[in-house]
C-alpha cells in the first residue's frame, strides 16, 4: 500500500477536526484551548507539506516555517497571557472566562 | 405698458409709511429707548403717508388720464423648480383706485389720531403700527402675485391684531384681538387652499399667467371626485375673504374689534381691511366668473350678512357697535354685488363706503372725545349744539350711508340693487330680497343713532356708570365743565375732508369706474352668462338721471320709511321702542344675543375643536407618535438586543462554534450551491 496525497489530507482533516471538536468540548483548562489552536495549526502544516511533495513545489514547506515560527510566538503570548489570567482569577478554567458576554 | 410708471416710484408708495413705521417702531417706543418724542413720531409717520398718497394720486392719474399700467416683478425671492416667488407689482384701474383710498383714509386717520390719541400711552406705538398696516395695505392691493397677496393678507391681519389688542391691559379687548385671530385663521384656511389648488393646478403664482390658464383650469376636476377644480379653489379663496371681509358666519370677530381705538375702527375694520376680500375676489374675477356655483355660494352669504346683521345694528347702544354692525351690512352688499358679477359695482361701492365709513367712524370718535370718552348712545343727545362740524359731517355720512339720491352711498347701493335684481343666478333671488330689506334696516339703525346722538334731550349727564367710574376726578370740577364740546381741529379736519368725498365722489366716478373702461383690464365679467353690468349700462344715462329715477324708486322710498320710522321711535314717541321690545321679547333676546353664533361657537366648536384637539393630542401625539414611533423604536431595538445578546455569551467556544458554523455555511454555499 502506496500513501497517496489523500492519505495525508485525511490526516489533516482528522487533526482538524479533532482541534475543533477540542476547541468546542473543553471547558476546563485553557491550556487545553491552546493545544487545540496548535493542533489545528499543525494540522495545517501537514497539509502544505503534502501538497509541497506531491507538487514538487518548495513553497509549501517554507511557509510551514513561517506557520511554526509565528505558532510559537504566539504561543508565548497565549501563556504570558494564561499567567495574568491565572493571577487574576486565580484559576485557568475556560468557564469563568464570559467577561464579553452582552 | 407705459413708461409713464416707474418700477422706483411704485416702490416708494409701500416703502414710505414702511420706513415711517420702523423708525417710529423701533425708536420711538419702550423697545427702541423712546429715542423719539411724540411730534416727531406723528411727523414722520404723516410724512411718510403724505408722500404714499401723492404718488398715488399722481399713479392714479396717469393710470386715469393716459392709460399707464405696470406689470413687472420687481425681485425675485426664490425659484423651486419652475415655481417663482416673487415681488411684484400691478397696477390698473383697480389698484390705483385701492392705491388712492387706502393713503388717502390712512393720512386722514393719522391726522384724527394727533387728537384721539393724546393722551394716550402708547401714541408712538400706535403711529408705528398705523403706518406699518398702510405698507401691509398696499403691498397687498399693489400685489402682482398670490404669494405677495397673501403676505399683505397675513400682514394686515397682524397689525389688526395687534391694534384690537392696543389697550392690552384690558381683558376684553385680548379676548377680542384673540378672537379676530383665531377666526381669520378659519378664513386664511380656505385661502390658503384656494391658492395651493390654484398654485398646484397651473403651476404658477402670477395674476397674469394664472390668467391664461383659466381656460384649462376651467375643463379640470378635483382628482377623485366630479367637482369642478375652479369651484372648489374659488370657494376656498372666498373662505379667506370671508375671513378677513367678516361675512357670515365668519363674522363675529368685528363687532369685538371695536375694543381697539377707534381710528383703527375707522382705517382698518371699516374702510380697507375688512375691504381686502372684496379686492381679492374682484382682482380674481377671471377665474370667479367660471363657477356659476361659487357665484351662487357668495351671493347666499352676502345676503345673508347683509340683512340679519343689519337687524343686530338696531339694538345695539354702543355707538361704535352700531358702525360696526353696519359695516358687516355693507360689507354684505359688496359682497352680493360680487356675486352678481358686478364686481366693478362692489368696487364702487368699496370706495364710497370707505370714505363715508371712515367717516362715520371718525365722528363716532368726535362724539366719544366730546362726551368724555362715554360710548353709549343711551346717554348721550342733543350733542348738535355743542358739536357742530361732528354734527353735520356725521348726518352727511348717514345720508351717504342710507343711500340718499347725489350723495356717493346712493350710486353705489342702487348700482348693486339693480344688478342683483338683473342677475340671473338662482340666488339672486334671495339676494335681492335681502339688499332690498336691507336698506330699510340701514336707514332705521343710521338714523336711530344718528337722532339718539345729536338731537333729542340731553342725556348725558346721566349716565349712571360715568359717575361710578370717574367719581374722584368728578369732585375736583365743576359739574358745568362736563358738557360735551367740539373736538380740536385735527379730529375736525379730517372729518371735514372725508365728507366731500363722502358726498361728492359716486356722482362723480360712477360713469367711468361703472360703464367707462377704468376697470377694462382688470376686471373679467363673461357678459354672454352673466349679464348684470350688461343690463346696468343699458338703463344708465348719466349720474343725473340716475339719481333722479331713484328719487321714485322703491329703495330710496323703504330708506326714507327707514328714517322716518327711525324719527317716530326715537324723536316723537320715545316710549314705544321698549314696548314693541316688550312685545317681541323672543325676537329681541334673539338679536341681543347675536343670534347665539358667540354661544354656537364657544359651546359648541370651540368644545369640539378642543375635543379634536384631545384626541389627536392624546391618541395621535401620546399614543401613536410619543408610544408608537417614539417608545416604539426602542422597544423593537430593545426585544431585538435581548434576543442577540443571548448569542453573546462570553465564551470562546461558543464564538469559535459561531465561526466554524459561519465557515460550514459559506463552503457549501460556495461549493454546492453555486
Amino acid at each position: 500500500m502506496t500513501l497517496t496525497l489523500g492519505h495525508f489530507l485525511t490526516l489533516g482533516a482528522m487533526l482538524f477536526t479533532l482541534s475543533v471538536i477540542g476547541i468546542f468540548l473543553n471547558r476546563k483548562n485553557l491550556i487545553v484551548l491552546m493545544m487545540a489552536i496548535e493542533l489545528m495549526l499543525l494540522a495545517v502544516n501537514t497539509n502544505f507539506v503534502a501538497f509541497s511533495h506531491y507538487m514538487g513545489d518548495l513553497h509549501g514547506q517554507i511557509f510551514v516555517f513561517f506557520i511554526l515560527t509565528v505558532a510559537a510566538a504566539e504561543a508565548a503570548i497565549g501563556l504570558a497571557i494564561l499567567v495574568l489570567l491565572f493571577r487574576n482569577k486565580s484559576g485557568i478554567s475556560v468557564e469563568a472566562l464570559n467577561s464579553l458576554k452582552g | 405698458m407705459s413708461a409713464t410708471l416707474s418700477a422706483s416710484t411704485l416702490l416708494a408708495v409701500p416703502l414710505a409709511p414702511l420706513i415711517g413705521a420702523m423708525a417710529v417702531g423701533l425708536f420711538g417706543t419702550k423697545f427702541g429707548g423712546n429715542r423719539i418724542g411724540r411730534r416727531i413720531a406723528h411727523s414722520l409717520t404723516i410724512l411718510g403717508v403724505f408722500v404714499a398718497f401723492v404718488l398715488s394720486a399722481l399713479t392714479l392719474q396717469s393710470v386715469a388720464f393716459e392709460g399707464a399700467r405696470f406689470n413687472q416683478t420687481i425681485y425675485t425671492w426664490m425659484t423651486v423648480g419652475a415655481l417663482k416667488m416673487e415681488i411684484g407689482f400691478l397696477v390698473d384701474g383697480l389698484t390705483a383706485m385701492m392705491m388712492c383710498v387706502v393713503t388717502f383714509v390712512s393720512l386722514m386717520v393719522h391726522i384724527y389720531t394727533i387728537g384721539y390719541m393724546e393722551e394716550d400711552e402708547g401714541y408712538n406705538r400706535f403711529f408705528a403700527y398705523i403706518s406699518l398696516f398702510t405698507f401691509s395695505m398696499l403691498m397687498l392691493v399693489m400685489s402682482n402675485n398670490l404669494l405677495q397677496l397673501f403676505f399683505g393678507w397675513e400682514a394686515v391681519g397682524l397689525v389688526s391684531y395687534l391694534l384690537i389688542g392696543f389697550w392690552f391691559n384690558k381683558p376684553t379687548a385680548v379676548f377680542a384681538n384673540m378672537k379676530a385671530f383665531l377666526v381669520n385663521r378659519v378664513g386664511d384656511f380656505g385661502f390658503i387652499l384656494g391658492i395651493g389648488i390654484l398654485v398646484a393646478y397651473s403651476g404658477t403664482l402670477n395674476y397674469t399667467e394664472l390668467f391664461a390658464k383659466s381656460g384649462e383650469l376651467a375643463a379640470m376636476t378635483l382628482p377623485g371626485t366630479d367637482w369642478m377644480l375652479i369651484t372648489v379653489a374659488c370657494i376656498g379663496l372666498f373662505i379667506g375673504a370671508m375671513g378677513k371681509s367678516a361675512q357670515f358666519p365668519l363674522h363675529v370677530w368685528l363687532p369685538d374689534s371695536m375694543e381697539g381705538p377707534t381710528p383703527i375702527s375707522a382705517l382698518i375694520h371699516a374702510a380697507t381691511m375688512v375691504t381686502a376680500g372684496i379686492f381679492m375676489v374682484a382682482r380674481m374675477s377671471p377665474l370667479f366668473e367660471l363657477s356659476d356655483t361659487a357665484l351662487n355660494f357668495i351671493l347666499i352669504i352676502g345676503g345673508i350678512t347683509a340683512l340679519f346683521m343689519g337687524f343686530l345694528g338696531i339694538i345695539q347702544n354702543d355707538i361704535k357697535r352700531v358702525v360696526a354692525y353696519s359695516t358687516l351690512s355693507q360689507l354684505g352688499y359688496m359682497t352680493v354685488a360680487l356675486g352678481a358679477s358686478a364686481y366693478s359695482v362692489a368696487v364702487f361701492h368699496l370706495m364710497t363706503h370707505a370714505f363715508f365709513k371712515a367717516l362715520l367712524f371718525l365722528a363716532a370718535g368726535s362724539v366719544i372725545m366730546g362726551v368724555h370718552h362715554n360710548q353709549d348712545i343711551r346717554w348721550m343727545g342733543g350733542l348738535r349744539k355743542y358739536m357742530p362740524i361732528t354734527w353735520i359731517t356725521s348726518l352727511l355720512g348717514s345720508l351717504a350711508l342710507i343711500g340718499t339720491p347725489f350723495f356717493s352711498g346712493f350710486y353705489s347701493k342702487d348700482e348693486i340693487i339693480m344688478a342683483v335684481h338683473a342677475s340671473h343666478l338662482p340666488a339672486a333671488g334671495f339676494a335681492y330680497f335681502a339688499v332690498l330689506a336691507g336698506v330699510f334696516v340701514t336707514a332705521f339703525y343710521s338714523f336711530r343713532l344718528y337722532f339718539l346722538v345729536f338731537h333729542g334731550k340731553e342725556r348725558f349727564d346721566q349716565n349712571p356708570e360715568a359717575h361710578h367710574g370717574h367719581a374722584p376726578h368728578h369732585d375736583e370740577h365743576h359739574h358745568g365743565q362736563d358738557k360735551p364740546h367740539e373736538t380740536p381741529w385735527v379730529v375736525t379736519l379730517p372729518l371735514i375732508l372725508l365728507a366731500i368725498p363722502s358726498v361728492l365722489i359716486g356722482f362723480m366716478t360712477i360713469s367711468p369706474m361703472l360703464f367707462g373702461d377704468f376697470f377694462k383690464d382688470a376686471i373679467f365679467v363673461n357678459s354672454s352668462l352673466h349679464h348684470a353690468m350688461a343690463t346696468l349700462a343699458e338703463e344708465f344715462h348719466g349720474p343725473m338721471q340716475l339719481a333722479i329715477h331713484g328719487l321714485s324708486a322703491l329703495p330710496f322710498w323703504l330708506a326714507l320709511a327707514g328714517v322716518l320710522s327711525a324719527y317716530y321711535m326715537y324723536m316723537v314717541n320715545p316710549a314705544l321702542p321698549a314696548a314693541i321690545k316688550q312685545r317681541l321679547q323672543p325676537v329681541y333676546t334673539l338679536l341681543e344675543n347675536k343670534y347665539y353664533m358667540d354661544w354656537f361657537n364657544e359651546n359648541v366648536l370651540a368644545p369640539a375643536a378642543r375635543g379634536l384637539g384631545t384626541v389627536f393630542w392624546q391618541v395621535g401625539d401620546q399614543k401613536i407618535i410619543d408610544g408608537a414611533v417614539v417608545n416604539g423604536s426602542w422597544r423593537v431595538v430593545a426585544w431585538v438586543s435581548g434576543f442577540a445578546r443571548k448569542l453573546q455569551t462570553g465564551y470562546l467556544y461558543d464564538y469559535a462554534l459561531m465561526m466554524v458554523l459561519g465557515v460550514v455555511i459559506l463552503m457549501t454555499y460556495f461549493v454546492w450551491l453555486k
